[in-house]
């Protein structure tokens, strides 16, 4: 039983960084209407940045906000310049222009870095907290404490706050949003710098786990789709929920099914989320798509 | 604007199109025996690519389905065709039809539930396709041969033929190629084609005429799966050896590549695409090692914006520079409608894949995929 508690509390802090970057799809896909298949690379480029500073002397938790803030402004650099000409064309053309950038990152990193594997500091204290007689590393903890104050917060910013009102309108309706004087795209570049942003803290916390090379964020990112594509595209509980059905599965899998082993446990969010959208192709939490004829 | 004009169907526009025909097959035919052996086999991987990338060209622009999964339908291909080489005694070329026949049934199997999703969601579930053949490939290891991959027997060259291994390799694989790209032609023509692009802008209305949509889908799906396996059969021709990392998540991003960069709604695209995604990064790395993947995502989303119908839509804003090729004059109907003449069907016919103005997969292909 105790062993059986770690095992969720781990799958449940690897949900979160899977939700964290899940919740960045999200944020892109619903203002947008972009699958950023490049949402991955752009967070272990930022995850570099951090890295980088640590590395010529800054305080660890100083390099982390810095990598941050790099990837807010990247992320809105990017809507701008590569996103904005192809928004609201062929959805196509929006696919290929993320899956350039996706190649294009991973190579600048990897021509900046190197390909060799890097260690990335701890985040948080190594050991583990006695729970009862159950022990829970408090790493996991601190994900998973990092992740739902992100959730509180993204939920003040779009649900208190003027700003969230319009990067809700923008998203909603953008032309309805433009005539009541929103700047709808200044609101689109803002989402793509949060769900930057979101990103980037996703790969800071995976980071000491995984070590940090230019592949980081590949499996990460295919969790990341699983888990929103579950909890339905565009739902933020959603993406949060489905990522945590994912990670805590894969991770029961994984150490319970000897067959799947570590290998093979990829097999099991996938084979959920093939089930899940075929019951119920909107996903557990999202809308359904309507359709006029 | 052109030099030319001649009518879609008349003598002159069909001499043209046999003129162009039979200038392009001595090209492709005399290239081998004027290029070194790693040009020739470079050439061999791009049809390989390029006949993969057909069946996704069907897919995304004639359906608007968006697969990313078809780097598992060439992997499942190559090791279909790799284990029948390898364990049996069967004559090589049946290696084709048993990696078509192999990933056809694949195709179909997982396209009967998968088209039921649209586009975005469709991407999702190929996604995790792509995904999940890595691990289990090195799983299944007394088929595939696990982590440490699996060799097969190179198609010898026959004693008739005075060529090197090289160019019989490329030989074979272009009349495979040829093969392929003239079903792909024809299917797009018959009834699958006229079904298909129905689908493609305006579900309902297809279905209301007759067509039955998620059959037709499910079938596309497999073919162009089956499309992949005889691309991955080549390539294990080619090769010689089919191991994991030769099938990563990145070549199923590559043929999307290819079918966007060639041209969507054209058959012909994927050929062009299969070769930019070949050589580009190829001359990317010649110009500077480290920049590689910078330069060929940047002429990846630079021809995006600037080529929006791809490369066969450049090569007939070219082509129309020279010739232009007008519509016959509709004939005046008579009142009591008799069935038209068979060459003035013919006539029409041609006219559409040669005359239509903008690229069939543009913009409606669009309308289909928004999820």
């Amino acid at each position: 039983m105790e062993r059986f508690l770690q095992v969720v509390v781990d799958g449940i802090a690897d949900g979160s960084v899977y939700a964290a970057l899940a919740l960045a799809l999200v944020l892109i896909f619903r203002s947008t209407g972009v699958v950023n298949f490049a949402q991955g690379e752009m967070a272990m480029f930022s995850t570099f940045v951090a890295w980088a500073l640590a590395d010529a002397g800054v305080p660890l938790l100083l390099a982390v906000l810095g990598a941050l803030a790099f990837a807010f402004a990247a992320g809105m650099v990017v809507e701008r310049v590569l996103i904005r000409p192809v928004e609201g064309g062929n959805p196509l053309s929006l696919v290929i222009v993320t899956l350039g950038l996706f190649i294009v990152v991973n190579s600048a990193a990897g021509w900046i870095w190197g390909f060799n594997i890097k260690e990335f500091p701890a985040l948080f204290p190594g050991g583990v907290a006695e729970i009862g007689n159950v022990s829970l590393s408090i790493e996991s903890l601190g994900i998973i404490a990092v992740l739902l104050v992100v959730v509180g917060l993204l939920w003040l910013l779009f649900t208190k706050t003027p700003i969230g009102l319009s990067m809700r309108a923008a998203a909603q309706s953008p032309s309805s949003a433009r005539l009541v004087g929103i700047p709808v795209g200044r609101m689109f570049m803002l989402g793509w710098g949060l769900a930057s942003l979101l990103g980037a803290l996703a790969g800071v916390l995976v980071a000491h786990r995984l070590f940090l090379d230019t592949n980081l964020m590949a499996g990460v990112l295919v969790y990341s789709f699983a888990g929103a594509a579950l909890g339905g595209f565009d739902s933020p509980i959603g993406a949060v929920v489905g990522s945590w059905i994912i990670g805590v599965t894969e991770a029961l899998a994984g150490t319970y099914i000897d067959v799947i082993g570590s290998d093979l446990k990829v097999l099991v969010p996938l084979g959920i989320i093939f089930v899940v959208l075929l019951v119920r192709p909107s996903g557990l939490f999202g809308s359904p798509e309507v359709t006029r004829a | 604007m052109s030099l030319v004009r001649i009518t879609a169907g008349s003598r002159a526009h069909l001499a043209l199109r046999a003129g162009v025909a039979l200038i392009v097959a001595i090209v492709v035919i005399a290239i081998p025996f004027n290029s070194n052996p790693s040009v020739n086999g470079n050439l061999t991987l791009v049809m390989s690519y390029a006949v993969a990338s057909m069946g996704l060209g069907l897919l995304v622009g004639y359906a608007g389905q968006i697969s990313l999964g078809q780097g598992a339908f060439f992997a499942i291909g190559a090791y279909a065709a790799a284990a029948m080489l390898a364990k049996t005694g069967l004559p090589y070329l049946l290696a084709l039809p048993v990696a078509a026949a192999v990933t056809f049934a694949i195709g179909l199997a997982f396209g009967i539930p998968a088209v039921r999703l649209r586009g975005l969601y469709l991407a999702l579930v190929t996604l995790a396709l792509a995904v999940a053949v890595g691990p289990v490939i090195k799983r299944a290891e007394p088929i595939t041969g696990g982590v440490s991959g699996l060799s097969a027997p190179q198609p010898p060259v026959p004693g008739w033929l005075a060529v090197d291994p090289d160019q019989w390799l490329y030989l074979l694989s272009l009349v495979v190629t040829a093969l392929m790209l003239l079903l792909a032609a024809n299917l797009t023509r018959g009834s699958l084609g006229r079904a298909l692009v129905a689908i493609r802008d305006g579900e309902r209305a297809a279905r209301t005429s007759g067509v039955h949509v998620s059959r037709t889908k499910a079938l596309l799906f497999a073919v162009a799966g089956a499309y992949a396996g005889v691309g991955g059969g080549l390539f294990t021709y080619a090769q010689g050896f089919v191991a994991p990392e030769s099938f990563t998540l990145l070549l199923s991003f590559t043929f999307l590549g290819a079918v966007v960069v060639g041209g969507l709604g054209t058959v012909i695209g994927s050929v062009l695409g299969a070769l930019f995604v070949v050589f580009v990064p190829q001359y990317a790395g010649d110009v500077s090692q480290a920049l590689t993947g910078v330069i060929y995502g940047c002429t990846l989303i630079a021809v995006v914006y600037l080529l929006p119908g791809g490369a066969a839509g450049l090569l007939r804003r070219l082509r129309r520079l020279l010739v232009d090729v007008v519509e016959p004059a509709p004939a005046v109907p008579e009142p009591e409608s008799s069935p038209p003449p068979p060459e003035a069907q013919r006539g029409v016919h041609d006219a559409v894949p040669t005359s239509d103005p903008a690229p069939a997969g543009g913009d409606p292909a669009a309308r289909g995929l928004r999820p």
